[in-house]
């Protein structure tokens, strides 16, 4: 069983693994959480993302939330934001596609313009 | 929504939006009564009366002009399909609390569902807010709160891969042994 105590331990190694957030140039993910993203599958689609960051050893991106950002027949919605650069947001987004645009978009910088919507 | 814990976040979402600080959600399963009691609580911007009663109308006219108004009137006929109701608590500028009750046997009532999910989804992703979460189950109780995750991680941010993993794990067992 794990325990709060599994949280020291993990604390000290996971610390090792991240230098960029203090900087300020970090990866930033956002995660459309409003109704219709959620019962689009939007909390399925945040546990592919940490699972592939986690995979990929990506432990500087920040992941954070939205709310109901009106394009609700294309949710999942997902942004990524690369460090100077424009938000760039994709549409149904299900495990496999967050699992790609990670590869793609946040590892290798190329957009993947086919699931990109216009905002 | 397939189950409960959908909607939990669904309902959190709502106190997010009100810019609460502090979330309370409590899953109560009252096994000698017969009864499951869902309430999330938070200290966000409030309703007045007349906005509470607006909000629990599917028929309220001017949510056609909103993007959607879904939320309340799809938990609320949750409860209702299951021998239960749904009631909203709201002081303007103190807060809400919103509590679904269902008969606990009932066949219509939904599945708690994947609590680890919905807990992690909302603790990784909200760093700037407070939540505290407890689940009755009979003589049973699991508790778990944002508070005392950050004070172990001394820094370390929620939204770590590493520190999901491991809450999404944790809370499922221990959701796990309220069941046995
Ligand atoms: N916790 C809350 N605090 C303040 N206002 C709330 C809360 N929950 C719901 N409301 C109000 O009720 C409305 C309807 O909520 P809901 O049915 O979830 O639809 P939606 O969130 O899509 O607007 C919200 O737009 C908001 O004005
Ligand atoms: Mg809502």
């Amino acid at each position: 069983m794990k325990s709060l105590e599994d949280l020291k331990k993990l604390r000290d190694s996971a610390r090792q693994m991240m230098h960029l957030r203090e900087g300020g140039d970090s990866v930033r993910i956002v995660i459309g959480m409003g109704t219709c993203g959620i019962a689009a599958g939007a909390r399925e689609t945040l546990a592919a993302v940490m699972q592939e960051l986690e995979r990929l050893h990506l432990y500087d991106v920040v992941v954070t939330q939205t709310g109901c950002a009106g394009f609700c027949d294309k949710e999942p919605l997902v942004d990524v934001i690369l460090p100077g650069q424009p938000r760039v947001t994709y549409a149904k987004v299900d495990g496999e596609r967050a699992r790609r645009i990670i590869d793609e978009h946040v590892v290798n910088g190329r957009v993947i313009e086919q699931w990109v919507i216009e905002r | 929504m397939r189950d409960l814990s959908l909607h939990v976040l669904d309902l959190v979402q709502n106190s997010l939006a009100a810019q609460a600080t502090e979330i309370e959600i409590t899953i109560d399963e009252d096994l000698d009564r017969n009864l499951l009691t869902l309430c999330v609580r938070d200290n966000g911007r409030g309703m007045s009366k007349e906005q509470c009663a607006a909000a629990l109308d599917p028929f309220y006219t001017t949510r056609t002009t909103r993007k959607v108004g879904l939320g309340l009137p799809l938990i609320k006929a949750a409860a209702e399909r299951a021998g239960g109701q749904l009631q909203i608590q709201s002081q303007l500028g103190l807060g809400t609390t919103v509590t679904a009750t269902f008969q606990h046997d009932h066949l219509d009532r939904a599945p708690i569902g994947d609590m680890s999910l919905t807990l992690m989804s909302i603790i990784a992703l909200n760093e700037e807010c407070q939540f505290t979460y407890r689940h009755r189950r009979g003589k049973r109780e699991f508790a778990i709160s944002s508070a005392e995750l950050r004070q172990e991680l001394e820094g370390l941010p929620l939204d770590h891969p590493q520190i999901t993993a491991w809450l999404r794990e944790y809370v499922r067992e221990q959701e796990k042994s309220l069941e046995v």
